[in-house]
């Protein structure tokens, strides 16, 4: 599965990194605490929030996470998609929760990159 | 230090919200430029922003040396102040006296120094009340 494969499961639209869709996704981490996916991500995921400010860019440049999408309708600032453009992140936005976007990737066959065991 | 290839170190501004993880993202560009393996390298990006962002939220103001040799990477964390009172309780996982404002935007969940301590070969953290905080952290390079 791709990040192009997202788009449709999720509505999804594309706000930046066209360049980047036909990237494998492998796992994904959802969350707004930027403090636990820093200690609990262990790959190159995609990390779905609901929280909109640049430090979930610069989170994600420090963990290799090459797609980020927002969740519940939230469409981040210029400032942020600017980072995401420069750092070079794939950035989604849909209308569903964090909840049920979890849900639906899962159901695609996407599982979890967070784990306790392992640095 | 001699046979050191590779010695940076940046200022990191108490409350630089705005810039933080600057330090950070330079310090991993330059490993990567220097051909460090991308296991060690995203380690050191970790704990690299994670002591970036206890300067910038709990310090009144420090530095983040990063030195490389062949063998390992070395972090060096140091500040001016105010110190750790109890270290011991500094490094439990959910323990934090992170602000509002750190809070807001997604940090202060008390994880910061275990994810540091999980991520480096090395952890030795010393810290001073009225003094400061000196953390530093090896990385073994994988050949
Ligand atoms: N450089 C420092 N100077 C003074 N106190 C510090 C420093 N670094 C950490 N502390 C203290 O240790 C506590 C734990 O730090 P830690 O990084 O583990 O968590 P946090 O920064 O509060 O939250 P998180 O890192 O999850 O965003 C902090 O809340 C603070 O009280
Ligand atoms: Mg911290």
């Amino acid at each position: 599965m791709t990040i192009r494969d997202l788009i449709p499961i999720l509505d999804a639209k594309v706000l930046c990194g066209e360049e980047r869709l036909d990237e494998e996704v492998c796992t994904a981490c959802g969350s707004d605490l930027m403090s636990d996916v820093l200690a609990f991500v262990k790959e190159k995921c995609v990390l779905i929030t609901g929280l909109t400010n640049v430090h979930v860019m610069r989170t994600a440049e420090m963990l290799d996470i090459h797609c980020v999408i927002f969740a519940r309708g939230k469409i981040p600032g210029d400032e942020i998609l600017e980072e995401a453009k420069e750092i070079g992140i794939a950035v989604l936005a849909t209308e569903h929760t964090n909840y049920t976007t979890c849900g639906l990737l899962y159901q695609a066959g996407i599982k979890g990159s967070a784990s306790r065991t392992g640095a | 230090m001699a046979n050191n290839l590779f010695v940076d170190s940046y200022d990191v501004a108490s409350g630089a919200f705005q810039t933080a993880g600057d330090a950070s993202a330079s310090i991993k560009r330059k490993l990567k430029q220097l051909g460090i393996d991308a296991v060690t390298l995203r380690r050191v990006a970790v704990a690299s922003y994670e002591a970036e962002l206890n300067l910038i939220i709990h310090s009144n103001g420090g530095n983040l040396i990063m030195e490389m040799s062949p063998e390992e990477v070395l972090l060096i964390s140091k500040d001016v102040g105010p110190g750790i009172p109890d270290i011991s309780k500094a490094l439990e996982e959910g323990y934090s006296t992170a602000s509002e404002e750190a809070r807001d935007l997604g940090f202060g969940a008390g994880m910061g120094l275990p994810n540091m301590k999980r991520n480096a070969d090395t952890f030795d953290i010393e810290s001073q009340v009225g003094e400061g905080t000196t953390i530093k952290m090896g990385f073994t390079i994988k050949r």
